[in-house]
């Protein structure tokens, strides 16, 4: 503490001795005795309010009248509110109602607003006043006695002296907020594990491909060439709890394009079928969904950062700041001629994550 | 028995002024000692200045959102179990979306009135991150940030990054469709943090995305702790406006020790209230008049539809310009996990942006050596090297933002994405360059023109022919007052080495003296005396 108590005096010592020099101790500004002096305040010159007592009278007027407009305004904006009412599913009265209340507050405020400033200008005594500025830090007599409290108070607390006291206090003060933290462990469900959760889908052998939003089942022979639409697993709809969250996994594009323009590795070569191919729709950088299919290039655009992928390539990144590929949904056709899921991805879709791998 | 002395004067005085005005301020005096208040602040000076409105625009747009929000609170229902939708709105009814963002729709086309509290709320938000931003560009470009006021710097910083908090959790309380890939962006940001990126993510959402609490949760930061920190921030904010009492900007009569402008009573209380019903009056004609985030044309919030041309609300565009300017292939597996450079890189970039931002006036102190209070303002052209920084900054931020419209900008003007993605990189990493040093160029030539304008005059635009034939352009000298502002800056020379007690010279203290030179090393000292009275002397 005395350590504390002799550094807390030179401190004020050497702070107090730059103040004494004053404008000497400029730091590095270069004090010019050649610099120009201040000339004081230029003449008051008076507006035209002040000389001509016509013009005067004319900003009273416009003063007050802009107030009783105010006043205009508002009621204006209550007869508005009766007098054009929300009409239910008509869209022309919600934008009345919205437009002639809005015009009656704008007016309102506006003429309230300019009518008191333009009196502030205009009317109001116009000279402008000077306040001294004083030196922010306290004085040192201030300064020197709150040095003295706090040394008063350490002595009759013994705050210093009593080390072990001190030492434990604010351990305690550190721990304490510690359970609160834990607390917050109850944000997330205690029974689930979001890694297992993250790297599976609703996708399993034999589910249907539907239709989004429909959730009717697809027929491979119904997907006309060049078409894209968003997929989901058959049943989806049906779920009641949990919906959102297994279709944030579980979309998926499907694109059909001639064969030949497809280029496939070995091991994925069964996975489409007949020029048909399913990726997921879960953008692998940040998850927006993979909305834009152009049919000539085979190019997946992602409106929110613009990666793209090249449907025909695997799906590779081409562009942009994603780096892996849309992972592929293997599918199939069943004995009815419905696409079907062969398994469920084979790697966890959307955006990276610590335990991806 | 003091009390009753005490008492007689005090109702000798009420006889005195009389009536019931006398009456009440007596009443309320005796129970709060207002007048105290009153002597010290209803006289209180402030100066006038057009720039020293944005924060007061800032100010006034917290409160049109309080009063409007308050309003909302009403009729909005933060929950997110599905209903379907059986309101005014034709086009949706049937359809299945959560309860906040039916609720939504209920307060827009079924409570009159509604909609246009819902577009005031919003228009005054964007006003809001708006006028902060801009005041705090008027802070850094006219030094106003300088010793005694770093402190209240930081605090207008936190301010800031708590109304974009604020923006973010409003804009995504709707559960429409545009605000939920918004979350699901954030959502996939925090997965990408390392080792702990899941869990925040499982926690925060209450489960897997999207969950059925984050609405809930996301109200509660918006209406209740976020606003809290707000009010007590604007409070200490203001309390150091007093305390420090207002810059100034230079003018003759003007001195670091004195402040010039009106008095609170009467001028600037009409000025500054009647500005209030301006900013508010501007704010509801814009919300009679421009939908903003019309909800019914996004529909509830589907994980698989998207909309091209999606954007967040302008503040958060920075971000997201980010996180698409950033090159392909940034993703590395090992150590363990797996790291997401491609998400990393622009947080870590940005937070170090808006760490210096945070940081500035601490970083100029330290270069400049400077331990003076400030109270007249900079003209920026006086501090070269400062608004040259500030150009940069100004510069990434701005390239940053329009690469949040990268898709706008390719389909209006026809140019491919990958142009202005490749192109805005390059506004990115060597625009600030550029920036600064036109900036720091311009400023001296300006400076120059100040000189030549004080000790030549202005150029008075009366073309005389002279007897020879010779036509020139008189020019007038400026009047001592005009004058004064174009001389009365400082001028600095840089931190000299100097060795320590044992005779050496640090590290820090060289890169602290390199620094201080290159922050100084280009100036233009202001006119003296002497060079006026030479510059007589040529003319005559």
């Amino acid at each position: 503490m005395a350590s504390d108590e002799t550094s807390g005096k030179d401190l004020t010592a050497t702070d107090s001795a730059g103040v004494d020099h004053g404008s000497a101790a400029a730091g590095i500004a270069v004090v010019s005795r050649d610099a120009v002096a201040n000339p004081g305040f230029p003449p008051h010159r008076p507006r035209i309010t002040d000389l001509d007592p016509r013009a005067e009278k004319r900003a009273e007027r416009t003063v007050y009248t802009l107030f009783y407009l105010s006043i205009v305004g508002s009621i204006f904006a209550i007869a508005a509110y009766m007098i054009f009412p929300i009409v239910p599913e008509d869209p022309g009265s919600v934008r009345l109602n919205n437009m002639f209340i809005g015009i009656g507050l704008a007016l309102a405020l506006l003429a309230l607003g300019i009518g008191a400033v333009h009196w502030g200008k205009a009317l109001m005594h116009d000279e402008e006043g000077v306040d001294e500025r004083h030196p922010v830090r306290g004085t040192d007599e201030t300064r020197a006695r709150a040095v003295e409290i706090f040394q008063e108070a350490n002595t009759e607390s013994g705050f210093g002296r009593r080390t072990m006291i001190r030492n434990s206090l604010i351990g305690a003060l550190v721990v304490f907020p510690l359970p609160a933290v834990v607390l917050f462990r109850g944000l997330a469900p205690q029974d689930q594990d979001p890694v297992a959760l993250l790297k599976q889908t609703m996708w399993e052998k034999g589910t249907r491909l539907a239709l989004d939003p429909s959730g009717v089942p697809i027929k491979a022979s119904d997907v006309t060439l060049g078409s894209s639409f968003a997929v989901i697993p058959e049943g989806l709809m049906d779920l009641g709890h949990g919906l959102l969250e297994e279709k944030a996994k579980a979309v998926v594009i499907l694109v059909r394009m001639k064969p030949e323009d497809l280029i496939e590795t070995p091991e994925r070569a069964s996975w489409s079928y007949d020029g048909i191919v399913a990726y997921s729709k879960i953008c692998t950088h940040v998850g927006c969904p993979v909305g834009l299919y152009e049919q000539q290039t085979h190019h997946l655009l992602c409106p929110c950062h613009q990666s793209q992928f090249d449907v025909a390539d695997s799906a590779k990144v081409i562009f942009g700041p994603a780096k892996r590929a849309l992972p592929q949904l293997p599918i199939a056709v069943d004995a009815d001629g419905y696409l079907i899921a062969q398994s469920d991805f084979l790697e966890p879709v959307g955006p990276s994550f610590w335990e991806r791998q | 028995m003091s009390t009753t002395t005490d008492m007689k004067p005090a109702d000798t005085q009420k006889k005195k002024s009389g009536g019931f005005t006398g009456a009440a301020a007596n009443y309320v005096d005796e129970r709060t000692s207002i007048s105290t208040a009153v002597k010290e602040l209803g006289r209180k000076i402030f100066p006038d200045h057009w720039s020293f409105l944005l924060g007061e625009v800032a100010l006034y747009s917290f409160v049109i959102i309080l009063l409007s929000g308050t309003f909302l609170t009403f009729f909005f229902q933060a929950s997110m179990v599905e209903v379907h939708y059986d309101g005014s709105y034709v086009p949706l009814k049937g359809v299945a979306m959560s309860v906040a963002m039916a609720s939504s729709l209920d307060l827009s086309f079924d409570i009159r009135g509604g909609l246009l509290m819902r577009q005031v709320h919003h228009w005054a938000a964007l006003l809001f991150v708006a006028s902060i931003g801009l005041h705090m560009l008027r802070i850094f470009f006219t030094g106003a940030f300088r010793k005694p006021r770093e402190l209240n710097w930081v605090i207008g910083f936190v301010l800031f990054i708590l109304a974009m908090a604020e923006g973010f959790t409003g804009y995504s309380l709707p559960d429409d469709l545009l605000s939920g890939n918004g979350l699901r962006i954030i959502d996939g940001m925090v997965k990408g943090i390392p080792v702990v990126g899941t869990w925040i993510s499982f926690l925060l959402f209450g489960g897997e995305f999207p969950g059925v609490d984050i609405v809930g949760r996301l109200y509660s930061l918006h209406i209740l702790i976020l606003p809290a920190i707000i009010v007590a921030l604007i409070a200490m904010h203001l309390l150091f406006v007093v305390v420090h009492k207002h810059t100034q900007y230079p003018g003759a009569g003007r001195t670091n020790n004195n402040v010039v402008g009106y008095p609170v009573l009467p001028v600037y209380a009409a000025k500054a209230g009647g500005f209030f019903f301006i900013v508010f009056g501007v704010v509801m004609l814009m919300a009679s008049f421009f939908t903003i985030n019309p909800i019914w044309n996004y529909g509830p919030y589907d994980p698989s539809p998207v909309s091209a041309g999606t954007q967040p609300d302008w503040y958060i565009g920075f971000a997201d310009g980010a996180l698409r300017l950033i090159p392909p292939g940034l993703e590395w597996v090992g150590l363990g996990g797996t790291w997401s450079f491609n998400i990393l890189i622009p947080l870590v970039g940005l937070g170090l942006f808006i760490g210096v931002v945070l940081l500035y006036p601490f970083l100029e102190a330290w270069v400049t050596g400077d331990k003076r209070e400030h109270h007249i303002l900079d003209r920026p052209r006086n501090a070269p090297t400062r608004t040259a920084i500030g150009a940069a900054g100004v510069t990434f931020y701005a390239g940053l933002w329009a690469a949040a419209s990268s898709d706008i900008i390719a389909t209006h003007f026809k140019v491919t994405m990958e142009g202005v993605i490749h192109t805005l990189q390059a506004v990115v990493i060597l625009g600030p360059i550029i920036a600064y040093f036109i900036t720091k160029r311009v400023c001296l030539a300006l400076m120059k023109k100040d000189r030549e304008i004080v000790l030549h005059g202005y150029e008075s635009g009366r073309i005389v022919r002279l007897p020879g034939g010779e036509y020139i352009e008189v020019h007038q000298p400026v009047d001592e007052y005009e004058r004064w502002k174009l001389v009365s800056y400082a001028d600095y020379k840089p931190l000299e080495l100097t060795p320590n007690a044992r005779g050496k010279i640090s590290p820090v203290q060289r890169v602290r003296a390199g620094l201080s030179r290159w922050f100084f090393e280009d100036r233009i000292a202001p006119v003296g005396t002497q060079e006026i009275e030479k510059s007589h002397g040529d003319h005559h």
